[in-house]
């Protein structure tokens, strides 16, 4: 806030000297409301995690008859939920640490492979010039909409069966064993990310300044080369969010792994593994709690670890008038 | 903690297949999409030196190259698109003209089903009630709270509560809600946050989840809290790309705050804002988890998504799933007719 | 993280990682042939009709997980380690909805463990499931009444024997309590509406029900509607329903409704420990029976799983905290109908290791095997009573023994998905919700086609 008056108010001020203090007042009072709101949204926001957060501490027999707030009159405090969920008591479904490695495994390929032929696919949708280009953005963009379930069985199919047309293979089954079996889940991540993400990226990319694609093409630069050295580290700020958003729903996911990566401990993820801790009648569900806070960990540290870039990249990309 | 890691190492190597195989595709494309052209740059380079020794006339520039940048840029997206997305969308589509066992055609009979039985009619209703509310909402609240967090004290923190409802599942988050709508008759004591706030302000306990269509719109209390994290990341990134320049000028011809987010942030954001809009209508549509974890349905709380998931996979309908899957991409039209319209007032600009 | 912060480091150790399990993948090979020695021992002896397939595997798809997997893991272990065939279970809790979509999309496991006959018809229709071997369909006849194989019959051709079964016919209530206030456990269902009412008078409520259980909300009160049908009507009448040869919205069904409704219905009777009539709807199955324990109840209609839900450390049994009493019939000159449920052995593959897995679970060895590894009830009439330790169990394996039970499958699970575990499910939800009997019965009805 700068304390001296801009000349080029000076006259209004002059004019109408009460508005000044009135205004200032005003300004502070708003500024007061301002954070209330905020407050109150970010308390609303945070009150049920924070009661499922509490709830993870609390004996099982509490916690299903009592309110997460009385855990302040009567503190009863256990760590048999986490101890549950991190070392479990079924020896067939193996340590909470394989599943950790299952989900990493599977989220880092379903993050990268999107978000680089998104950023192709958006490049070309918004500054190559050739004929159906808004078609076939539009087509892309339209598929957002197919519901994932309905895509399940084909594609399952396509993996188990190949493509057949005709009594002629054209792509044989994949016939893929253990871990191997990753590679179904990372191609049906992508998928399905695609149309988000080709989407969020034209968004971006598309309202790039053309004097500068214009500049470049002068310049002789070649498609690739304003794709790499001068769009990449412009629209960084939305490949991040992409990112972000692209890894919890990854992370998050257990449709699509049920069905591509199945309930094995080679290739489940901590969704699969944490759907099964209610055991087979849903009777142990105080564990959930613990669960979700072991699943959201990783999550809150990549979004709080690419805050801080995809802030700053934002601000040094603001070459937009 | 006995973690093995020897269990690992066939995982960790598919997953340095994977990193690999990544670098290989795109590094290998844009290699391949360098080095293409640098050939043509220098074989028409001697087509000139050739032509201009011999004196015909100089070769034009060939015109179909963008096309062909077009299509190694496109490629991966587009068969992946087409595999993973078209063929299903196709199929589906198909399907819905077929009955429950996908071997005999029934022609129409599956939407005359969609719109005569009343549960369904109120299941499409319901539909319209979450995607009219839920993109306003989320993106209002979400616009709000990046407004008045920026540049404030603790920003990032303040940030992270409301995004962390998106790192929760949607199962996570509908089991969180479960919670605070539970309820307790009068004479025991209230579990659920709602029920008790109630009480202790000398209120019955209600349940919360069983009248409608109060019960609809708790439901979407849950996804406003999810995607309100979304809208507010997004919007927040457009405001702070606002050029600084702007600002200050508007700072120093002393606009009121009221009058800067009108007419200064407002506009700046609105691409953003469309993104946020469209993206949580889409969401919208397809939402299935909280329905499906809160009630299931019942009590006339039903969604698309959620019944297609009903009769495609657990009725075995496959013919009644598709049919509903159908309409919701009629119900997407008007959003696609939106992006057609932005896109060419976006050209006109441009 | 750290390891793709050193790539050369990682590769190396990866490297030598990748070198020492296929040493170990040879070890594995050399372990199945000592595992064929194995099988010339006195151990393996029952297991001798299942020899010859050393070294495949077989993978089966189950709606159990946790504990109870760990348990049927165990109960197969010397199979496994005598045949040399490899068993692979997985358990899933959206079992009912993934396995159409994996035999759809041309990756079904070997062998299902199916609750629903209703969903076993459909895989027969479409022709996706494989008809059971001569040996498994000898094995079955052998150890199962005839009553629980027809469930698994569609059109003449038989699909796979019984697994676990449950009973479904019992009250749960506190021995203890009972004792302290002077109750008698109920014999006829005049009995029990006289006892409800005295407790009633006592100032607690006497029943407490829950039907909340997810995406499967509803199924306890289908369970209730059957097992009352079961005793109004003759189990013919029963079949008719279940079968569709009676309308759902029949008088005899609207019967049944309204006697469950004198009991689940009633302001006065339900629902201790957590409200009124409309809290049914709401509460979780799980928790339904737990107001017991404290006293805010008396009577818990649920099968006999529910031994599984109490709160830590209540003692299941005869003179414990807790223990069940048969659902008693109307009129006790009609026998005994007994409501249960169970789930079935179906195979996708008819390759011959399949059909040697699929025999095996029929047999009197696994299922006594399993049961002596403790809480399962299984109909085969090989099973020993002795290998049965919990007394909950021990009761309903003797019920399912029992020459004058009429048993009957849970008809939900008989009827189409889309009635049984949809419309069916629904309609009691909102039978509870307030929602007269008429209306919510031709609902149903004509969602049937």
């Amino acid at each position: 806030m700068t304390t001296t008056t801009p000349p080029a108010a000076v006259g209004a001020q002059q004019t109408d000297g009460g508005t000044t203090r009135a205004s200032r007042v005003r300004k502070r009072l708003n500024s007061r409301t301002a954070t209330l709101v905020a407050i109150v949204i970010a308390v609303v926001w945070t009150i049920p995690t924070f009661g499922l957060f509490v709830s993870s501490f609390r004996p099982e027999p509490l916690l299903k008859t009592t309110g997460w707030w009385t855990f302040f009159q009567d503190p009863q405090f256990t760590l048999k939920n986490y101890q549950d969920v991190l070392f479990g008591q079924s020896a067939s479904s193996g340590q909470l640490a394989n599943y950790f490695v299952n989900s990493l495994v599977i989220t880092l390929p379903s993050v990268l492979f999107p978000l680089a032929f998104a950023a192709l696919a958006a490049y070309a949708l918004a500054w190559i010039n050739f004929r159906g280009r808004d078609w076939l953005y539009i087509a892309i963009f339209a598929l957002q909409i197919v519901p994932l379930q309905m895509a399940l069985v084909p594609l399952l199919s396509f993996f188990s069966r190949g493509v057949n047309l005709g009594g002629v293979t054209l792509l044989p089954a994949w016939n893929l064993d253990g871990a191997q079996n990753f590679a179904q889940v990372w191609f049906a991540h992508t998928c399905f990310a695609l149309p988000f993400a080709v989407f969020l990226l034209h968004n971006f990319i598309s309202q790039l300044p053309k004097d500068l694609m214009e500049a470049a093409r002068v310049d002789g630069a070649t498609h690739p080369k304003i794709f790499r050295t001068i769009v990449l580290p412009l629209v960084a700020p939305a490949l991040a969010a992409f990112a972000i958003f692209q890894f919890l729903w990854v992370w998050n996911d257990l449709l699509v792994a049920l069905i591509f990566a199945g309930g094995s401990d080679v290739t489940a993820p901590l969704t699969v593994r944490l759907a099964e801790l209610a055991g087979t009648r849903g009777n142990e569900w105080q564990r959930l709690t613990a669960g979700a806070f072991v699943s959201i960990v990783v999550p809150l540290i990549v979004f709080l670890s690419l805050q801080r870039y995809f802030v700053r990249g934002l601000l040094a990309g603001s070459v937009k008038g | 903690m006995n973690f093995d890691f020897a269990d690992q190492a066939p995982k960790l190597m598919m997953l340095l297949w994977g990193l690999v195989a990544f670098a290989v595709v795109v590094g290998g494309l844009l290699f391949v999409l360098d080095a293409v052209p640098s050939f043509f740059a220098r074989r028409r380079e001697a087509q000139l030196v050739a032509a201009s020794a011999s004196g015909a006339p100089l070769p034009r520039r060939p015109k179909q190259r963008e096309g062909f940048f077009a299509l190694f840029f496109l490629m991966p997206t587009v068969l992946l698109l087409l595999i993973g997305l078209v063929v299903p969308a196709i199929r589906t589509t198909l399907l819905s003209f077929m009955d429950g066992s996908s071997q005999n055609w029934v022609g129409l009979d599956n939407y005359r089903w969609m719109f005569a039985e009343d549960a369904i009619v109120r299941v499409l209703l319901n539909t319209l009630v979450w995607v009219t509310l839920v993109p306003l909402a989320a993106t209002a609240i979400g616009l709000i709270y990046a407004v008045l967090v920026d540049k404030a004290r603790l920003e990032a923190v303040a940030k992270s509560l409301i995004f962390m409802p998106m790192a929760i599942s949607f199962v996570g988050a509908a089991i969180i809600w479960r919670f605070v709508y539970a309820y307790r008759g009068e004479d025991q004591e209230q579990i659920g946050l709602l029920n008790q706030i109630v009480v202790s302000l000398g209120g019955e306990p209600r349940q919360w989840l069983l009248d409608s269509p109060l019960n609809t719109l708790l439901l979407i209390v849950i996804m406003v809290w999810i995607q309100a994290g979304f809208a507010m990341v997004v919007l927040s990134a457009a405001i702070k790309s606002i050029p600084a320049d702007i600002v200050e000028a508007a700072r120093l011809d002393g606009v009121s705050p009221w009058q800067m987010f009108w007419q200064i942030t407002m506009p700046s954001i609105r691409p953003a804002l469309i993104v946020v809009v469209v993206t949580i209508s889409i969401a919208t549509l397809k939402v299935f988890d909280i329905v499906r974890t809160t009630t299931n349905g019942n009590y006339d709380t039903s969604v698309i998504a959620n019944e297609m998931y009903n009769q495609a996979f657990r009725y075995g309908q496959n013919g009644q799933g598709s049919a509903l899957a159908v309409f919701l991409f009629v119900l997407v039209v008007p959003i696609v007719i939106f992006q057609i319209r932005n896109l060419r007032q976006q050209r006109r600009e441009g | 993280m750290a390891i793709f912060a050193r790539p050369r480091q990682a590769l190396a150790i990866v490297g030598a990682v990748g070198l020492a399990l296929s040493a170990t993948a040879c070890g594995t090979g050399s372990s199945n042939d000592s595992g064929n020695n194995n099988a010339d021992s006195a151990e393996c002896a029952p297991y001798e009709k299942y020899q010859g397939h050393s070294g495949k595997k077989v993978s089966i798809y189950s709606s159990i997980r946790e504990i109870e997997a760990d348990r049927l893991d165990e109960s197969w272990k010397q199979f496994e380690e005598c045949t040399g065939i490899s068993v692979d279970h997985e358990g899933s809790g959206e079992f009912e909805a993934q396995l159409p979509v994996r035999a759809d999309g041309g990756n079904a496991p070997d062998i299902a463990f199916i609750p629903q006959p209703g969903l076993i018809e459909r895989f027969a229709e479409r022709g996706q499931i494989k008809a059971a071997s001569a040996d498994t369909k000898a094995m079955a006849e052998q150890n199962y009444p005839a009553d629980w194989l027809k469930y698994s019959t569609v059109g003449g051709t038989f699909y796979g024997a019984p697994l676990g079964s449950n009973v479904k016919s019992f009250v749960w209530y506190s021995p203890k309590m009972f004792q302290e206030k002077g109750w008698t456990v109920p014999t006829t269902w005049d009995e029990m509406i006289k006892l409800s009412d005295t407790i009633a008078d006592s100032g607690t409520k006497p029943w407490c029900a829950g039907i909340e259980s997810g995406e499967a909300t509803g199924w306890p009160a289908t369970d209730w509607i059957e097992d009352v049908m079961l005793r109004t009507q003759t189990p013919e009448v029963y079949d008719q329903w279940t079968t569709h040869e009676i309308p759902f919205n029949d008088p005899r069904v609207a019967e049944a409704l309204d006697r469950a409704g004198t009991i689940l219905k009633n302001e006065k009777y339900v629902n201790g420990g957590f409200g009124g009539v409309r809290s049914i709807a709401t509460t979780a199955f799980q928790e339904a029976g737990v107001p017991i324990t404290a006293g805010k109840c008396a009577m818990h209609r649920q099968a006999s799983f529910y031994a599984n839900q109490w709160p830590q450390g209540t003692r299941v049994a005869e003179d414990g905290d807790v223990f069940a009493f048969y659902f008693p019939a109307i009129d006790p000159a009609r026998g005994k109908p007994v409501l249960g449920g169970g789930e079935f052995v179906v195979a996708f593959a008819d390759r011959p290791e399949v059909q040697a897995v699929q025999t095996y679970l029929a047999s009197g060895e696994h299922a006594n095997s399993r049961a002596k590894i403790g809480d399962w009830v299984s109909a085969n009439n090989k099973l020993d009573l002795a290998n049965v330790s919990n007394p909950i169990d021990k009761l309903s394996v003797e019920i399912l023994q029992d020459d004058s039970s009429v048993f009957r499958f849970d008809g939900s699970d008989l009827m189409p998905a889309a009635v049984g575990q949809g419309t069916f499910w629904k309609g009691m939800v909102d039978w509870i919700n307030g929602r007269d009997t008429a209306t919510v019965l031709q609902g149903i009805e004509s969602s049937w086609k």
